[in-house]
């Protein structure tokens, strides 16, 4: 069994053609994860750049509205760009230039990967191109428009769903076109070893932030760690510092779509099963003969079969619970949160919204619940009027 | 002896790519006795795959016309059943490896939940041995992943084939040392599909598996014309097409036995 495993999950199922070029990113990555200058270099960029450290705001009418367990909400949705996503762009994109790569590529669902990808390509003076579903181009257009702007080449896939899974796999296939110039910035904790543990490590920095702002604030860790989870990068990030805190539940609140008793469900954990595919073993949405199926959430970065390794993982140990969240309820807590705190969350952040909201009242007022508020909302507003019925386009 | 080495007795081999469902399982039978009867020495059976990360568009689109005729590994297993009756030129499945690890394995497994790694490649490969397969290509399982594949292929005699890419370089004798069957030489980067120029030196990649292992060495990827072929062969022990074949299955539908027969028989006298 080769390396890169979190358990049973993780591995290299990749072409041969591309495992060279792993093995020499994880080379390079060993080295400047342990480099004080590059370490140096990314800080300096999370914070003058991507605004960080994000605020651990209190979410006191929200709090007081459910009764229950003190809201916290990480504001990751403060981030220049707008989303966790450029946490680990930034570290990538700093890291393929190091490695003297001059061009990135990058797959996206909802856009925030891809405008975070052309964003810190822009910066740095790299060429980029991103992969974007057929379906999903037309879902965010406007997160098509603002690549374009930032001089990014955008191509539409059509092949399979036209969404998430189909933009991963052609990223994967203009990579082994193209592998001696260019960097692959997956978006996502999962992927072939070492992306895992690349995009966790670089996600890691808002469990950092969440533990010494609790402590500050509070005096104490918090009882619950929520965010959603697609491929699992912002609930990696928000979980890693909190693992070894047993008395820290860390949640993970899953697309459910229209149900996990539907075909349209993006749940994995819920209804996938062990597999193989897009370079690693984890749990998959999938037929009795191994058949990706075709999920469906509204939230296009949910919108995804399969769930990062490290998840699948801390899933079998019972470290981490994974729930799943309807349409409905994230639309209902879009709403919500809009009304009660002013702040409009992605569509993908609405579902750990939409947990707290039945979690919180069950537990006591001397609790702390925080929630990985992972993206805003802007993106979202056409398509949740459509939802609610609303001729409304961008 | 594997049958697979029977494969490179007569001159240089040919090798032609079926899709299995594409346009319907009844034409891919076909489409293995014309193939046989035009010269081919070996013949690779694509299981589809609802997400084929290594192929280009020709081959994706024809995993997409099969799945969505309904076609599954248990139908393809029935129709080698029905074939090994007629031939037995050797055979090998090219699929990914979620097909095999998947196989059968409806339902939540109650010992993947304890944690277990075990899956439904043994079930596959049994099978696939039992019906007279020779070998297996899983395209996504490189050197590093290969012994949960190759262990349960070697128990129950089936080569467990392994490819080399133009970027594997040092890679080339590790890999050849253990390969089984042939080595499948990755001739250009990039996906499956029909190329106007090889420009890989091929030759030096045969060369350094060669001077790892006695084993032949099959070209593949990009090759659709028989000058192509014929230079690749030259360098190697013989030539895999693919996408040029399955684009005449999509051309021609039904009809496609005639067409792809006399395109195997062009390509075999070019070698």
């Amino acid at each position: 069994m080769g390396t890169g495993r979190f358990g049973i999950h993780g591995g290299q199922y990749i072409p041969e053609t591309l495992m060279n070029a792993v093995l020499e990113l994880e080379e390079a990555y060993n080295h400047y994860k342990n480099d004080s200058a590059f370490q140096q270099e990314l800080t300096q960029l999370l914070n003058d750049y991507a605004g960080r450290p994000s605020r651990l705001y209190y979410a006191r009418r929200m709090t007081e509205d459910l009764g229950g367990a003190k809201i916290y909400l990480k504001r990751e949705d403060l981030n220049h760009t707008g989303a966790h996503k450029i946490n680990n762009v930034l570290g990538q994109v700093l890291l393929a230039k190091k490695m003297g790569k001059t061009r990135v590529i990058a797959e996206t669902g909802a856009g925030q990967h891809g405008v975070a990808t052309a964003t810190a390509a822009a910066l740095m003076g790299m060429e980029c191109e991103v992969f974007m579903g057929e379906e999903d181009t037309k879902r965010q257009a406007l997160n098509v428009y603002r690549m374009r702007l930032l001089g990014a080449q955008v191509h539409a896939v059509s092949s399979g769903t036209g969404t998430l899974k189909d933009a991963v796999s052609e990223t994967m296939r203009e990579w082994t076109n193209r592998v001696e110039d260019t960097h692959y910035v997956l978006g996502s904790c999962m992927g072939p070893h070492p992306f895992p543990t690349i995009v966790r490590d670089f996600q890691a920095v808002i469990s950092k932030e969440i533990k010494e702002q609790i402590l500050e604030q509070e005096g104490r860790l918090p009882d619950a760690v929520l965010a959603c989870v697609g491929g699992g990068s912002n609930a990696i990030g928000a979980f890693y510092h909190f693992i070894e805190d047993c008395n820290v539940r860390l949640i993970g609140c899953e697309a459910a779509g229209r149900g996990v008793n539907t075909a349209e469900t993006a749940a994995t954990i819920a209804t996938g099963r062990l597999g193989i595919f897009h370079g690693m073993k984890s749990y998959f949405c999938q037929d009795e003969y191994g058949q990706i199926a075709p999920v469906y959430s509204i939230s296009a970065g949910l919108d995804y079969p399969g769930i990062g390794p490290e998840h699948a993982d801390l899933y079998d140990k019972g470290r981490a619970e994974y729930v799943a969240v309807t349409d409905d309820e994230a639309v209902d807590a879009f709403e919500y949160l809009s009304r009660m705190e002013g702040v409009i969350p992605a569509i993908e952040s609405a579902h750990a919204v939409a947990y707290a909201r039945k979690l919180a009242p069950t537990m006591g007022k001397d609790q702390i619940i925080v929630i990985n508020l992972s993206g805003r909302g802007d993106k979202d507003c056409a398509a949740i009027a459509r939802y609610r019925g609303e001729d409304l386009h961008e | 002896m594997s049958n697979i080495k029977r494969a490179f007795d007569h001159g240089k081999a040919f090798i032609p790519f079926i899709t299995c469902g594409d346009p319907s399982l009844e034409i891919t039978e076909q489409l293995v006795y014309a193939a046989v009867e035009a010269g081919a020495d070996l013949i690779e059976l694509g299981i589809p795959f609802s997400d084929p990360t290594a192929e280009g568009p020709v081959i994706q689109a024809a995993n997409v016309r099969a799945l969505a005729g309904g076609v599954t590994t248990d139908h393809i297993f029935d129709m080698v059943t029905r074939i090994r009756k007629k031939t037995d030129i050797p055979l090998v499945f090219m699929t990914y490896a979620n097909v095999v690890f998947s196989y059968h394995m409806g339902g939540k497994n109650p010992a993947e939940k304890a944690g277990k790694d075990t899956g439904g490649t043994e079930a596959f490969v049994k099978k696939a041995a039992k019906i007279g397969m020779d070998g297996l290509i899983l395209p996504d399982v490189p050197f590093e992943e290969k012994d949960e594949f190759d262990g349960v292929c070697r128990k129950y005699g089936l080569d467990f084939i392994s490819l080399i890419a133009p970027t594997s370089h040092e890679r080339i004798a590790k890999i050849a040392k253990e390969a089984q069957g042939f080595v499948y030489c990755v001739s250009s980067m990039g996906v499956t599909g029909m190329r106007k120029e090889i420009t890989s030196d091929v030759g030096s990649m045969v060369k350094l598996v060669k001077a790892a292992k006695d084993i032949p060495c099959a070209v593949g990827f990009g090759i659709s014309a028989p000058e192509q072929a014929k230079a690749m062969a030259a360098v190697s022990d013989g030539a895999i097409v693919g996408s040029a074949i399955v684009k005449l299955c999509g051309q021609y539908g039904e009809n496609c036995v005639p067409y792809v027969k006399e395109y195997i028989r062009t390509m075999k006298e070019a070698l």
